[in-house]
């Protein structure tokens, strides 16, 4: 059980934490009759799956909203919040907690084997000695990533999501707890290997960076279209393969501007180095921005201060 | 996507408007959700079966509320209708459509008792 907030968290597990009690236990017996909708392969080959109304809603069939005369017990409860509020506000509060610290925090988000390690080790190794760093690992078992991390001399933590699929905002608030950023630092997020579900997780980071390889197919973008809108950076990866592989770079562009058509792209060799000077001035540009800011906010509160001295004197 | 997650935030802001709120049985949940949310609602059904067994809502009906998906085309400078992310314009055919609008999940109503 998790002191700051209560949180038990299944499988979850802060690397240097004793693994949580499962917290949420849920039984999964299928008493009654319903079906989950069937897959129709279709005669152009695309394959779907359909719900069938009234078939699979275990919950009663009449109209929605059926108010039901007669039990007037009943009452509507408005509740209008978004289903991701919990999330969305750990989210916000670890934006805020890196704002004031002026640290640029980037999600990096791939599937799994598209060389977002190595891309952070090869990032690691053209800032270190000017800015400072901490990673945050994701995986759903083991510190192997961690550890790959911590051999460049940078602090990481490793997050393991035990069955999760995702990183999410409290994990995350949790990891920077225990990194110790310092001011105008950058934190960079190795989120789990999977492109469809990080996409809907805000962890309060400045940008999501989607790594697509060469080695997958250049149709991603439209296949896994949430995780591109997601991003505002694409970085295509293992560009130094472009010879030996087929894959239309200037397509996957197009694909993925089809998707989100603000998505900016670099395309980069993590294993060559061909393409990082780009990204590195990238970073930053985004650094120097969450300094800024971090500026602004000081000096706004400084002239605060100073009015309210001012004002004080004035009475004193 | 994750809709264990996502079943798991419904019953927690269930739980959250009952303690508020002062119910103890919900019947109904009235949940929204946009095309662009990403959100296969037949997943989440089967999730939110699991989740609220044992809970204040089990055997609640969950009504699922379908917000068409709308963006915004740079190109015409309007709000055209999308079905997903990666639609054209339907006025112009361009693909530089910005989603605004069915991009949302949320939990609008409960009946309750």
């Amino acid at each position: 059980m998790c002191n700051v907030c209560g949180c038990g968290q299944g499988e979850m597990r802060i690397e240097g934490e004793a693994p949580t009690e499962p917290a949420h236990v849920h039984p999964h017996e299928h008493p009654h009759d319903h079906t989950h909708g069937h897959l129709h392969r279709h005669a152009d080959g695309t394959v779907h799956s359909h719900a069938h109304a009234g078939d699979h809603l275990h919950y009663g069939l009449g109209p929605a909203h059926a108010h039901a005369p007669g039990l007037s017990q009943a009452r509507m409860v408005s509740i209008e919040q978004d289903i991701l509020a919990r999330n969305n506000a750990y989210a916000e509060t670890n934006r805020r907690w890196l704002a004031e610290r002026g640290v640029l925090a980037l999600n990096l988000v791939s599937s799994p084997g598209a060389g977002k390690t190595t891309l952070l080790v090869q990032t690691i190794e053209q800032l270190r000695g000017r800015v400072p760093m901490a990673v945050i690992e994701g995986d759903q078992q083991t510190s192997l990533d961690a550890e790959r991390i911590r051999a460049t001399g940078v602090r990481a933590i490793q997050v393991n999501t035990g069955k999760g699929c995702h990183l999410d905002a409290h994990m995350v608030g949790h990891a920077l707890e225990r990194l110790d950023l310092p001011e105008d630092g950058l934190l960079l997020i190795e989120n789990v290997g999977n492109l469809v579900c990080p996409a809907g997780f805000d962890l309060g980071e400045a940008h999501k960076v989607v790594i697509l390889s060469v080695t997958e197919g250049e149709d991603k973008p439209l296949k896994y279209p949430d995780m591109f809108h997601a991003a505002d950076l694409m970085l295509i990866n293992k560009i130094d393969l472009l010879p030996y592989v087929d894959f239309d770079v200037e397509r996957c562009i197009d694909y993925a501007r089809r998707v989100n058509p603000q998505l900016q792209v670099l395309r980069v060799s993590a294993r060559t180095g061909e393409g990082l000077a780009a990204w590195i001035d990238w970073i930053e540009t985004g650094r120097a921005r969450a300094r800024a800011a971090r500026e602004d906010t000081v000096n706004a509160l400084k002239r605060r201060i100073a009015e309210l001295e001012a004002r004080l004197a004035a009475k004193g | 996507m994750h809709e264990m997650s996502l079943a798991e935030g419904i019953l927690e802001l269930v739980e959250q408007a009952a303690q508020a709120q002062g119910f103890s049985r919900v019947r109904e949940i009235n949940l929204e959700i946009g095309a662009l949310a990403g959100v296969e609602t037949e997943a989440l059904a089967f999730c939110l079966e699991s989740v609220l067994k044992g809970s204040l809502a089990e055997g609640a009906r969950v009504n699922f509320a379908a917000v068409p998906g709308e963006g915004w085309c740079l190109n015409c400078g309007t709000t055209v209708p999308i079905a997903a992310l990666y639609d054209p314009c339907p006025r112009c055919g361009g693909y530089q459509v910005q989603a605004t609008g069915g991009t949302q999940m949320r939990v609008k109503d409960l009946l309750v008792e």
